[in-house]
């Protein structure tokens, strides 16, 4: 899927997510410091770094589940975090966790989530066409029925990643998307991965493995996370907002 | 907004179909409920005096410990396998969401315990003119209890022996529930009018009903940071 098949629908240059000297603090330690980056419409990002670099944690502020120790983000230009409600509308989290719950079926699991979800402008599909699309992008079409306890850890893996189908969301942050993955799972996540960014999404993903991204930008946390432990921020990382 | 009453609903609906999915410990805090009034009338004997006079307060403590039992998977079971990021992170107001779980949670646990509670009193020896206060008073106090435990449940989030410390906040919070119930329910009894204790429970229900979800909305961003 080429990306240039689809017109961007947003203006091409502009830096839709930027980040400004980001700092995080989980308890009394900083995990990382003075961390920028621009993502632009139909942009990837790839998070890498030594365990406990920030990878994670960095996805949890980006989602606003966690406030930035220092530092910006911003949306458009404007502050992302203000109105932490209508931020969450444009983004997908996948964490390391599935949020799966045994007892539903894969089915009920995603037409929970796509009932869920408050949407301002209506779906273009009815709810139970977009799950089983979500689920057949997945090849999970078959289990729809079974219920969650059944299901293999790498297809618990799928049927968490499949949320990311059930409505048109601007930014995707997955961390360790492929996790318990076979080679065939990581190649459908790269389609639709592929997919998103055609159509001008934007991906922040952490991984270990090699993602199927074709030209994503690489953020390396171990330096950010270096400079954190040298102490160049230590004094005061709630008063360093303003280099 | 209708978007945003949606997305409740399908919360309430998800919640009550795993309680029923779950059937052996959703009952258990019923049966834990019938067990306990029958052991008090097995431990204070089959004097019809003597039960009648305890009646009230045995149906009341004991469906404040049921309740009890079931909070500390309230959010728990949310927090431990991240579903509590997908809420928080669905564009909902947490405060709505709270409010969503407290509703659901009353449905499971609260609910039924009004509708068994009239068979326990029956077996209590309760006198006749007692019961329609005692019902009122129960639909006024279990939907208290759920969110003053909600709030509990909220507090004690990835703490560890959290299903100890929910009992130790929020019991002490619900003896003026306790107060009113049993007080409306006794002065029916006696031939007394049930309203002004009843009307002090529907005032501690309307002010419980806007802030036990600001106090739960914080607690759950603090867990899920």
């Amino acid at each position: 899927m080429p990306a240039s098949a689809v017109p961007d629908a947003h203006i091409p240059d502009a830096p839709l997510l930027e980040a400004r000297d980001l700092a995080c603090r989980r308890g009394d330690r900083l995990v990382f410091a003075g961390l920028s980056f621009r993502l632009g419409a139909g942009g990837a990002l790839l998070l890498v770094g030594p365990n406990g670099a920030g990878k994670s944690s960095l996805l949890r502020l980006l989602a606003g589940l966690t406030p930035p120790a220092a530092g910006a983000l911003l949306w458009d230009g404007a502050e992302a975090l203000a109105d932490r409600a209508a931020h969450a509308r444009r983004l997908a989290f996948i964490g390391h966790l599935d949020a799966l719950k045994p007892a539903l079926t894969a089915a009920e699991t995603l037409a929970f989530d796509a009932a869920l979800h408050v949407h301002d402008d209506g779906p273009t599909q009815p709810p139970a066409k977009r799950v089983l699309a979500a689920l057949a992008a997945f090849r999970l079409d078959h289990l729809a029925e079974l219920p969650v306890r059944l299901l293999s850890a790498g297809q618990k893996r799928r049927l968490a990643l499949a949320r990311l189908l059930l409505r048109p969301l601007p930014l995707w942050l997955l961390d360790e998307p492929t996790i318990a993955l076979d080679a065939q799972a990581i190649e459908d996540l790269g389609a639709v991965l592929a997919a998103h960014r055609a159509r001008g999404g934007m991906v922040v993903a952490s991984s270990h493995v090699a993602l199927p991204f074709a030209d994503a930008e690489r953020l390396d946390l171990g330096e950010a996370a270096a400079l954190a432990a040298a102490g160049h921020w230590a004094e005061d990382p709630l008063g360093a907002d303003t280099p | 907004m209708s978007a945003a009453l949606r997305a409740c609903r399908a919360l309430i609906a998800r919640d009550v179909r795993l309680a029923l999915r779950h059937g052996a410990e959703t009952l258990a805090a019923l049966l834990f409920f019938i067990l306990v009034a029958t052991l008090f009338a097995f431990g204070v004997g089959p004097g019809p005096e003597t039960l009648a006079r305890i009646a009230a307060g045995v149906v009341f403590v004991t469906a404040l410990l049921s309740a009890m039992l079931s909070l500390d998977r309230l959010f728990a079971a949310d927090f431990e396998d991240g579903t509590l990021e997908q809420l928080l992170l669905s564009g909902l107001a947490a405060e709505l969401l709270a409010l969503a779980k407290i509703a659901a949670h009353w449905l499971i646990a609260g609910l039924p315990v009004v509708l068994v509670a009239p068979l326990m009193a029956v077996m209590l020896q309760l006198p006749g003119p007692a019961y329609p206060a005692m019902i009122a008073a129960l639909l006024l106090a279990t939907p208290l209890l759920s969110l003053l435990g909600g709030v509990g449940a909220a507090l004690t989030l990835g703490a560890r022996r959290g299903g100890i410390l929910v009992p130790l906040l929020v019991l002490p919070l619900a003896v003026p529930v306790l107060i009113f119930a049993v007080g409306a329910t006794e002065a029916a009894a006696m031939g007394l009018s049930p309203r002004p204790h009843l009307l002090f429970l529907a005032a501690m229900l309307v002010a419980a009903l806007p802030l036990a979800p600001v106090a739960i909305a914080a607690s759950l961003r603090a867990a899920a940071e």
